[in-house]
């Protein structure tokens, strides 16, 4: 029978298996992304290579090391992703950059399974509590304010790509011992078309979806003025110039990584932090555009890989980090509806994976030992000399 | 206030059916803890309104919650017992506005890291219930329809991927007049056991003709209550200070009356239809999430012996700002997007089905619309074959539930 309390949405059972905990439900998932990637694309297992670090040391090394993280806002399950009947949905994660990475199988996240207030936990290494629907900072430094702070960056060298008018305050927190001025400068794409265009967006709308995990509503943000003084100093692009471009793409997610390009070409940034939201149409319950959104989106991250290595600036010295923020709920937890949304805090929802490469990465690597999300920041300090010293995570030894 | 100092004045407001009920089970609900009352309560003030499995389903809880003695009590939730709640949530109006508590429950569960704490005691709790309370017999097997790929003159993929390990794949099936044979046989199973709110229909467009005995809801014949809902959100978004979360409570706040919904109509179906559109999630806007969730919805609440869900073209993705539109014209359709969908959707159908009592003998059909390829999921047919039999849906329908 049912329970009819609403205790309910969580107790119901599939009767195609068992119940397990959730730990061993992450550690399942990881060792399952483990066996696929060791089968299809021929991946070692992290924890039979002995050796030193590889990656580069020294304070000259440091300089000049780039990282480049990218998160996708609204995970992808394993089904349509690395199990063997998703494979076709991510042909170029498969075949040409995992075999060229180390891969984490099992990153948790164990704070709110939203996208704002994860992100942020993942900028600041720390389990941010904020209201996922506001557009308010975080509350700890971000890494964009270790990186700065740290080693006398100016704010050129420190980018935020985003997708959504949500996250304009991703890139300072309000810690009083960092904060204002010492943060990552943001641009948020889709404001920057739609200051632009001046708000008539006509043949445009298909670029600005916003924020799908609530789809009915977009913050709107003031500073049409500023986007496009961004346009032309910093992107050196003019209006006209970037609006016929925009035409041609499809999707904000393409819109994201053409200004991601464009700002590595004109300011090369030696951290770039890129999320992206096109799998999230997930929420709308359609399937095939969800399917549609991985697909794209991994193109575009194969995309972003041939553009860090086309770079000169970029070439040889940059470490690229992908990431999904968390990942989304199972077939089997009754109190969800599947890939739709990540509301259960089930297993499935929590865990997900990394991908590091680039300069100092072992290649063709698998570890699948667990992870938290909030270890990425004081990773990213020990790869270029900085200390998130407020952050909750630990670096990955894997990557140092 | 705390469950403790519940009093039966305090249900006053209560729908009269909800406030009997309550007040008749005040002393085991004076005994739980405010994490969990709440939720219970959610249910109850409802009742009113509820399917009869439902009604059952809060009856036998509430029965069996008042045969336990305290320590019993305190063993079963223990668990919940232990959740620690904020004082703007103990000063909340629980008793009277217990979804919105809920809302704001969960949300201080996950800033505070207890999610996992409370699902915990809620699984724990779930499995003390279902000891408790072993479910009746059902009076036949249930059976689940999905129709899917409406419109699809010819798809090159594979269909009905996820289901195959689990049933047997038919690729001769003769489709003419097929969803008639279908509607037939629901309609014969209706007359066999007519039970209200037992055997459904849902359309993703438009409902085809069928036997009155059907409990329908289509996503054509509820237009103009989604547009009736889009307008409302569209001025609600435009309002100062409204935010996704505002705009949530107040969807959940509407009732039938508020979109225009026939008063005479059917009031435990017409909240049923109201809440799809206000708590599903792209059931606005998409009609392969509508008939997906509104199965999902039916076999979770009414638990029906039948359901078939006819699967229709959904709109091409457009900017939410158009989809919201209601006045956009013709919608430009998506058929082979909408297959897709469907195909997920009649995945999702069955694992709904098989979380309901008497999972084992029960039985799913999808099968692809005009097409010559169906799956049945029975315990008569071996998992992971194909079948080269020739045979008619009726057919086929027979065999799967011999």
């Amino acid at each position: 029978m049912y329970t009819s309390s609403f205790t309910s949405v969580l107790t119901r059972k599939a009767s195609t298996g068992g119940i397990v905990g959730p730990r061993e439900v992450a550690s399942r998932l990881g060792r399952t992304r483990r066996d696929f990637l060791r089968g299809a694309a021929g991946m070692a297992l992290g924890s039979t290579l002995v050796g030193s670090s590889p990656f580069l040391r020294g304070e000259a090394a440091a300089k000049k090391r780039k990282v480049i993280v990218i998160t996708f806002g609204g995970g992808a399950r394993d089904q349509e992703t690395f199990a063997p009947e998703g494979q076709e949905n991510i042909p170029h994660l498969l075949h040409e950059l995992i075999p060229q990475s180390s891969f984490f199988t099992q990153v948790t996240n164990q704070g709110i399974l939203g996208h704002y207030v994860a992100t942020a936990s993942l900028a600041t290494g720390v389990y941010e509590t904020l209201n996922n629907f506001s557009a308010v900072p975080p509350e700890h430094p971000t890494v964009f304010e270790y990186f700065r702070k740290d080693l006398k960056r100016p704010s050129s060298d420190a980018w935020v790509v985003a997708p959504s008018n949500g996250f304009n305050r991703i890139g300072e927190s309000e810690s009083r011992s960092y904060g204002p001025g010492l943060g990552a400068r943001v641009i948020l794409p889709k404001h920057l078309l739609g200051a632009a265009t001046s708000g008539v967006a006509t043949n445009y709308e298909h670029l600005l979806h916003d924020n799908y995990e609530t789809p009915l509503y977009a913050p709107q943000l003031e500073g049409g003025e500023f986007e496009l003084r961004q346009l032309e100093t910093t992107l050196k692009l003019s209006v006209d110039d970037f609006k016929a471009h925009a035409r041609t793409l499809s999707s904000p997610d393409e819109l994201s990584l053409y200004i991601a390009k464009r700002l590595m070409q004109q300011q090369a940034p030696s951290l770039l932090w890129i999320t992206m939201h096109d799998m999230d149409i997930a929420h709308s319950g359609a399937y095939s555009l969800y399917l549609d959104g991985i697909r794209r989106t991994d193109r575009l991250c194969a995309e972003l890989w041939k553009t860090v290595q086309s770079e000169p600036e970029y070439a040889g010295n940059t470490t690229v980090l992908i990431v999904p923020d968390f990942g989304r709920d199972s077939d089997e937890d009754s109190g969800g509806n599947g890939f739709q949304h990540h509301r259960t805090g089930d297993a499935a929802s929590r865990t997900t994976w990394m991908m590091a490469l680039g300069a100092g990465v072992r290649q063709g690597v698998v570890y699948d030992r667990p992870v938290q999300s909030i270890d990425l920041v004081p990773s990213v300090g020990a790869m270029m000399g900085f200390s998130a010293a407020q952050s909750q995570g630990a670096p990955i030894k894997e990557l140092l | 206030m705390l469950p403790s100092e519940l009093k039966a004045e305090f249900f006053a407001g209560y729908p009269p059916e909800a406030r009997s009920l309550a007040v008749a089970n005040i002393a085991a609900l004076q005994q739980l803890p405010l994490s969990f009352l709440p939720g219970l309560l959610r249910q109850v003030i409802d009742y009113d309104f509820k399917f009869p499995a439902e009604r059952a389903a809060v009856e036998k809880e509430l029965a069996k919650l008042s045969s336990l003695s305290p320590a019993q009590t305190h063993q079963w939730f223990q668990g919940f017992a232990q959740i620690s709640l904020s004082p703007k949530l103990e000063n909340f109006d629980w008793i009277n506005r217990p979804a919105e508590y809920v809302e704001q429950e969960s949300a201080y569960l996950w800033s505070t890291h207890q999610l996992d704490a409370f699902r915990k005691a809620a699984v724990e709790y779930g499995d003390r219930m279902r000891s408790a309370l072993p479910a009746d017999p059902l009076p036949m097997r249930r059976l689940g329809i999905a129709v899917i790929g409406q419109g699809v003159d010819s798809y090159d993929g594979a269909v009905f991927r996820k289901l195959r390990e689990h049933g047997t794949y038919f690729g001769q099936i003769k489709p003419q007049g097929g969803l008639e044979k279908l509607l037939s046989a629901v309609s014969i199973r209706a007359k066999a056991h007519p039970i209200p709110y037992d055997h459904w229909y849902v359309d993703g467009g438009q409902a085809a003709s069928h036997d009155p005995a059907l409990t329908c809801i289509s996503y054509q014949s509820l237009a103009p209550t989604r547009a009736t809902l889009l307008k409302r959100m569209q001025t609600q978004i435009d309002r100062p200070g409204m935010g996704p979360e505002e705009l949530r409570t107040d969807m959940a706040r509407l009732l039938p009356s508020d979109l225009g919904m026939d008063k005479a109509g059917d009031a435990v179906l017409d909240r049923f239809q109201v809440k799809l559109l206000t708590e599903g999630s792209g059931t606005q806007i998409f009609s392969t999430t509508f008939t997906q969730w509104t199965a999902r919805e039916a076999l979770r609440r009414a638990q029906p012996l039948t359901l078939l869900a006819r699967f229709a073209p959904r709109q091409r993705q457009k900017p939410m700002n158009e989809l919201l539109s209601s006045n956009a014209g013709v919608p430009e359709l998506d058929l082979i997007g909408s297959l897709i969908d469907a195909e997920m959707g009649s995945y999702y159908h069955w694992i709904n089905q098989q979380r309901l009592p008497g999972f084992e003998n029960s039985v799913f059909l999808v099968w692809f619309e005009g097409h010559s390829q169906a799956l049945v999921v029975s315990p008569s047919l071996p998992r992971g074959t194909e079948s080269t039999s020739a045979m008619d849906l009726g057919e086929l329908l027979a065999l799967a539930v011999s």
